[in-house]
C-alpha cells in the first residue's frame, strides 16, 4: 500500500512540480496541485508505464485525486 | 535547414503521388519512413527506390482495428513515430442531392475519422517526448466549396478545424498541428483530363498550370522541420494563387 502511495507521489511531484507534503490523500490534481486537464492525461500515462497496468479512458475520468490514483492502482494490481 | 536526421515519419496515402513526394522530401532530409496506404505493390516499389529507412505498412483506412494498430505498428518498425502525415484520401464525388448514405460515411471515415484515430494514437507518445509534428493534408476545396464534392469538402474543411484544436490542446508539449491544403496538382488523376479540361483548369490559376507533388512536399516538410516549431494550427495554402487564403 505504502509503496504503491510512495510511487505514484514520486510521479506527481516529479511532473507537476509540487513540493511532497502537499501531495495528500484528498489533494485534487487539478485544483489543489496545478494541473491541467492534459497534466492528468499525462499523469494516467506515467502510471500505466510505472505499474504496467491499462486505465481505461472513462475510469481515468474518475481519478481526481491523489487517493483516488492510490486507490485505483491497489485494486487493479 | 530542415533537417530530420533521426526523425521517424508515418506517411498515409503514399502509394499516390502527392504521398509519395511527401514521403522522398521526408527521407531525403534524413527522417526514417514509413509508407502506409492500401495497394502494397506501389509502397514496396517506393521503399525499394529509397533504400535505406523505409518501411512498408500497408493499412486498410475503412477499418478501424487496421488504423488504430497502425501507429503502434510504425512505431515497432521505426522505433518511434515523430511525425504523423495525413495524406491518405478517397473522393465519392456526386450532386449533393444524389449523394448516398454511403458516400458520405466512406469519405468522412477515411479522411476525417482515420485522421482523427492516427492522431490520437501518435500524440500519446509525442507528449511524452515533447516534441511532435502532425501535418494534415486538407484541400482548396474544404476552404472554398465544390460542387459534386460536399462529402469530400466538409472532410477536409472537418480537418482544419480539428487540428486547429487538437494544435491548442498540445502547444505546451512541443507538438504542432497544421494542414497543407493543395490546389490543382498534377498527380495520375489529372493526366485523365483532357487538354481542354487543363487548358480550363489552368485559366482559374493565376500561376496558370497545375502544381506538382513536390510543392506539396516541400510545405509538408517545412512544417515537419524544427524550424516550423513556431507555426501551429495553420493552414498552409499551395495553390499557385487559385484561392488566395
Amino acid at each position: 500500500m505504502s509503496d504503491v502511495a510512495d510511487r505514484v507521489r514520486k510521479i506527481v511531484v516529479e511532473h507537476l512540480g509540487v513540493e511532497e507534503g502537499k501531495v495528500v490523500e484528498g489533494a485534487s490534481f487539478i485544483d489543489d496541485l496545478g494541473a491541467d486537464s492534459l497534466d492528468t492525461v499525462e499523469l494516467v500515462m506515467a502510471f500505466e508505464e510505472e505499474f504496467g497496468i491499462e486505465i481505461p479512458d472513462d475510469a481515468a475520468e474518475t481519478i481526481q485525486t491523489f487517493g483516488d490514483a492510490v486507490k485505483f492502482i491497489n485494486d487493479a494490481s | 535547414m530542415f533537417d530530420l536526421t533521426g526523425k521517424s515519419a508515418l506517411i498515409t496515402g503514399a502509394s499516390g503521388g502527392i504521398g509519395g513526394a511527401i514521403a522522398k522530401a521526408l527521407h531525403g532530409a534524413g527522417a526514417n519512413v514509413g509508407l502506409s496506404g492500401t495497394r502494397e505493390a506501389p509502397l514496396q516499389e517506393l521503399a525499394a527506390e529509397l533504400g535505406e529507412r523505409a518501411h512498408v505498412l500497408p493499412c486498410n483506412l475503412s477499418d478501424r482495428d487496421e488504423v488504430d494498430g497502425l501507429v503502434k505498428r510504425a512505431s515497432d518498425a521505426m522505433g518511434a513515430v515523430d511525425i504523423l502525415i495525413n495524406n491518405a484520401g478517397i473522393t465519392r464525388d456526386n450532386i449533393f442531392m444524389r449523394m448516398s448514405d454511403e458516400e458520405w460515411d466512406s469519405v468522412l471515415e477515411v479522411n476525417l475519422t482515420s485522421t482523427m484515430r492516427l492522431c490520437k494514437a501518435a500524440i500519446r507518445p509525442m507528449m511524452k517526448s515533447r516534441w511532435g509534428r502532425i501535418v494534415n493534408i486538407s484541400s482548396i476545396v474544404g476552404a472554398t466549396g465544390n460542387p459534386g464534392q460536399a462529402n469530400y469538402a466538409a472532410s477536409k474543411a472537418g480537418m482544419v478545424g480539428m487540428s486547429k484544436s487538437i494544435a491548442y490542446e498540445v502547444a505546451t508539449r512541443g507538438i504542432t498541428v497544421n494542414c497543407v491544403a493543395p490546389g490543382f496538382i498534377a498527380t495520375a488523376m489529372t493526366e485523365k483530363l483532357s487538354d481542354d479540361q487543363k487548358a480550363t483548369i489552368n485559366a482559374q490559376i493565376p500561376a496558370a498550370r497545375m502544381g506538382t507533388p513536390e510543392e506539396i512536399a516541400a510545405a509538408a516538410l517545412y512544417l515537419a522541420s524544427d524550424e516550423a516549431a513556431y507555426v501551429t494550427g495553420t493552414t498552409l495554402h499551395v495553390n499557385g494563387g487559385m484561392a488566395m487564403l
